[in-house]
């Protein structure tokens, strides 16, 4: 109960978000939270909270498991520092290189592979597997 | 010689006061587990009376229960207070769901998931321990997060006490 207590604040915020799935649970010292955020704004307000709550988020004591809401079709915005997204043949920097797309492009989603691996497809038809934090849902 | 007579009356209504107690452990047991029988959900309670004092075992439902248990037994006549409550409190049957996001295995797929996921944030390394990806080097803030919303896509708990800000 203590967990969910200092991250109330937070739990609130995703409930006010309406985060979809949203499930919370305590366990061996750990708060897990997990749901589907409606949007990129909605899951960097989230993270911003937490940061604000649990400084550096060193504790260790919350694990934030949001997606973003985008399904099949959906834009997705590259959101590297600077350099190009390789996009690969397999989910694994393993993978073969297969395309590529720069900073800011705009790429297609086709499958959520699994959470840290999407399959996306380029405006030039290159279609391969990027790592999804670099892909923001716009 | 008056004296030793006295003593010996004394020594005499002692042991009767002590004898006649002796019986009434049965009684105290019998008219507590016929009070605790008045509920349905203390009616399994078990009671053991040992001069007068009463101690209840067992398993209860709810705490309420448990604490009924006990004021109920302390108001019987001739019991000792306070009453040893040994009662358990049975576990709630609702079952919590497993959380969507825990991973307690880091076998290589994960381990490389966090690998790739570090690759292009400079400064920073990695190692694995059982259950965790610990995390050292100095970092950005907004490299910071990155690198925790990256875990938390993995599913993989961390430390990232040694990881400190980049000035």
């Amino acid at each position: 109960m203590a967990l969910q207590e200092k991250y109330a604040q937070l739990l609130t915020a995703a409930q006010t978000h309406g985060v979809e799935n949203l499930s919370v649970a305590e366990q061996n010292g750990v708060l897990h939270v997990s749901g589907t955020a409606k949007s990129t704004a909605d899951y960097d307000a989230l993270w911003a909270l937490y940061s604000q709550i649990d400084p550096n988020m060193a504790s260790g004591d919350l694990m934030m498991n949001i997606d973003i809401k985008a399904d099949t079709g959906a834009q997705l915005k590259v959101t590297t520092d600077s350099t190009s997204l390789n996009i690969r043949s397999t989910p694994t920097t393993d993978g073969e290189i297969v395309g590529k797309a720069a900073h800011d492009e705009v790429v297609t989603l086709v499958e959520k592979t699994d959470d840290s691996w999407w399959k996306v497809r380029t405006a030039q038809g290159e279609e391969g597997y990027a790592y999804a934090q670099y892909l923001s849902p716009m | 010689m008056k004296l030793t007579q006295i003593a010996m009356a004394a020594a005499l209504l002692i042991t009767i006061a002590f004898t006649s107690c002796k019986p009434k452990d049965s009684e105290i047991k019998t008219n507590v587990e016929a009070a605790l029988k008045t509920d349905m959900k203390m009616a399994n309670t078990m009671v053991d009376v040992n001069d007068g004092k009463v101690t209840l075992s067992g398993e209860c439902t709810d705490e309420a229960c448990k604490a009924k248990c006990e004021s109920t037994a302390a108001g019987v006549k001739g019991v000792k207070l306070p009453v040893i409550n040994n009662l358990t409190v049975a576990a709630p049957m609702v079952t919590q769901p497993t959380p969507a996001s825990t991973t307690t295995v880091l076998d290589a797929a994960t381990q490389q998931k966090v690998k790739d996921g570090l690759k292009d944030i400079k400064g920073v390394t990695v190692v694995f321990t059982a259950d965790k990806a610990v995390i050292t080097g100095e970092v950005t803030a907004a490299n910071r997060m990155k690198i925790m919303q990256m875990l938390s896509a993995a599913k993989v708990q961390s430390d990232v006490s040694g990881l400190k800000d980049k000035k």
